[in-house]
């Protein structure tokens, strides 16, 4: 049960979205859903921007079935969004029974939305499938870097990211193993109700606990051993470069935005 | 310069006890110590008989409460030496999992040269060369996780050998991992004794492990009570039993064959020796 949650999902390729700088992939995100939400609303960029998407999947040599699974997690977000929509949205009723009226405008709207947020997840998470979290720590730290001046301690939050990421798995297996060590004394999971469920927890989280404040301890030891003392002087093995891919991706990237403000203004 | 790469003064530390009506714990007291630049020391004690405490304060982790420690002449309370003290003696612990820092094998050997600002392309070359040294260069794009505990330990040692220390301090390195691990350690850590020079001071409670060392120094209660070569050292079994310590298994056999009144060596460490100190024994009674 536990192993089947990722974080982080990265799909080994070669792909140009792969092979670009973290970066540059961040920045035409934001860029990505600026398009979104700002720029396309009639049904023609809807459909330009469905396009692109795809196409985007598909250089990407992610399989299709991977980015649409991300929607999965906000389904219920989409559909709630949608329903909402449809009846609170005022304009030309096309059904009308007691208090419950539905609009043109609200089924319009209920589409655009869940669209919307459905394409927004896919976009993000074609950023985490080609990128590994490592590279997406780094990206962001040096995205951030500028804010070191308003004293943001950008190297510490990045510091914390890669720590995280690296002891994910170790707790994970910790966990299952504090499970199968409280289950082998009569501990129950799995039957009561959400509360009792929720409480039969309190067993495995709190030598879950215990045991990281200890691994955290001796991980500040190892580290302060290896002599860390912060980002002051500090370099990096693995530089990023912006290369080739980055050139072509911010070029499509353009080219697609610029398309897509002149078909929703000027058509 | 100083071939001493260690110097311990009569070096004392105690842990404070936040509970008024409790002592403080002397966790050292008063150890002096020369070390020599090459050497292999292993270093045995029981639980809570002050060798870890000890090995903090040869990496400047704990800086002794008296005393002075001289790493390559440099004093550890001096704080304008910490980093190079941590850099010349390099320091691996007890689990594996918790000082393993990046989330692959390369990035967290990479995390010390980083750390001393070395030049990116020269971390590169460091990481390599240390992956090659402790023999795990296909496992260097993999998640430390997914390691056998052998080869974590060896990823710690890889991290530390890229700082380019001269003195390796491993701190119990081998009481968690199983027989083929603890071998595959032992064999990296004579490698890089023999060929490249680098003193080791091993922290153990693994017996064996100590008869092919050059010198065996035995703790208890925060003091060194045997310090000298393998041979010299368990010979003293009885001496060495009453510390609630073991000492080999072929050389307590040939103490209590001794015992018995056969006429064999007393400074028997390994198995190969054994063999050929019975076979001579044998040959000799037969002839």
């Amino acid at each position: 049960m536990i192993k089947n949650i990722t974080i982080g999902q990265y799909i080994p390729g070669q792909s140009l979205l792969h092979r670009a700088d973290p970066r540059v992939k961040i920045i035409l995100m934001i860029i990505y859903m600026v398009d979104l939400f700002a720029v396309v609303n009639s049904y023609y960029t809807y459909a330009a921007f469905l396009i692109f998407t795809l196409m985007v999947i598909v250089s990407s040599d992610i399989p299709v079935s991977y980015t649409l699974r991300g929607i999965k997690p906000i389904l219920f977000i989409v559909i709630f969004t949608a329903i909402i929509n449809i009846f609170t949205t005022e304009g030309k009723p096309v059904f009308e029974a007691g208090f419950v009226h539905i609009t043109y405008e609200g089924l319009d709207m209920a589409a655009k939305m869940a669209i919307r947020l459905s394409l927004m997840v896919i976009g993000g998470s074609l950023l985490t499938l080609t990128t590994t979290p490592i590279m997406l720590t780094d990206g962001i730290e040096k995205l951030m870097s500028p804010l070191k001046k308003i004293k943001v301690p950008v190297h510490e939050i990045a510091m914390m990211m890669t720590i995280a990421l690296r002891f994910i798995p170790t707790l994970m297996d910790e966990t299952e193993k504090i499970m199968k060590a409280q289950s082998a004394r009569g501990a129950d999971f799995d039957t009561g109700s959400l509360i009792q469920r929720a409480r039969s927890f309190i067993p495995v989280l709190v030598p879950l606990f215990i045991s990281a404040f200890r691994r955290a301890d001796e991980l500040a030891t190892a580290m302060e051993a290896r002599c860390y003392r912060g980002s002051a002087g500090r370099t990096r093995m693995r530089q990023l470069r912006v290369g080739f891919p980055d050139f072509v991706l911010v070029a499509v990237m353009a080219v697609f935005t610029t398309g897509l403000v002149f078909l929703e203004y000027y058509i | 310069m100083d071939s001493k790469i260690i110097k311990a003064e009569n070096v004392k530390y105690e842990y404070k006890s936040y509970n008024d009506e409790k002592q403080n714990v002397r966790a050292v007291d008063g150890i002096s110590l020369e070390v020599e630049k090459g050497q292999f020391i292993v270093v045995i004690g029981r639980n809570g008989s002050g060798k870890s405490t000890f090995a903090r304060l040869l990496n400047a982790l704990l800086i002794p409460l008296e005393g002075v420690v001289y790493i390559k002449g440099m004093d550890t309370r001096d704080n304008e030496n910490l980093w190079e003290i941590r850099r010349t003696a390099g320091m691996v612990f007890q689990n594996p999992d918790n000082q393993i820092i990046g989330t692959t094998v390369e990035e967290d050997i990479a995390f010390g040269p980083e750390n001393l600002g070395v030049a990116p392309g020269e971390i590169r070359k460091r990481v390599d060369d240390a992956l090659a040294a402790v023999n795990i260069f296909e496992l260097k794009k993999d998640a430390p996780h997914l390691l056998s505990g052998g080869q974590k330990q060896r990823v710690a040692i890889a991290g530390v050998l890229a700082m380019k220390p001269e003195c390796i301090i491993l701190d119990e390195a081998t009481s968690m991992l199983d027989p083929v691990g603890r071998r595959e350690v032992m064999k990296i850590l004579k490698k890089l004794n023999k060929e490249d020079g680098i003193t080791v001071i091993h922290i153990t409670h693994y017996m064996d492990e100590a008869y092919s060392a050059d010198r065996v120094i035995i703790i208890d209660s925060g003091r060194i009570i045997i310090d000298g070569p393998p041979k010299k050292v368990f010979c003293q079994v009885e001496r060495i039993k009453s510390l609630g310590l073991d000492v080999p298994q072929v050389t307590e056999l040939f103490y209590e064959l001794r015992k018995m009144g056969y006429n064999l060596p007393a400074d028997v460490l390994s198995v190969d020796e054994a063999y050929e100190a019975l076979l001579g024994a044998i040959r000799g009674k037969r002839l």
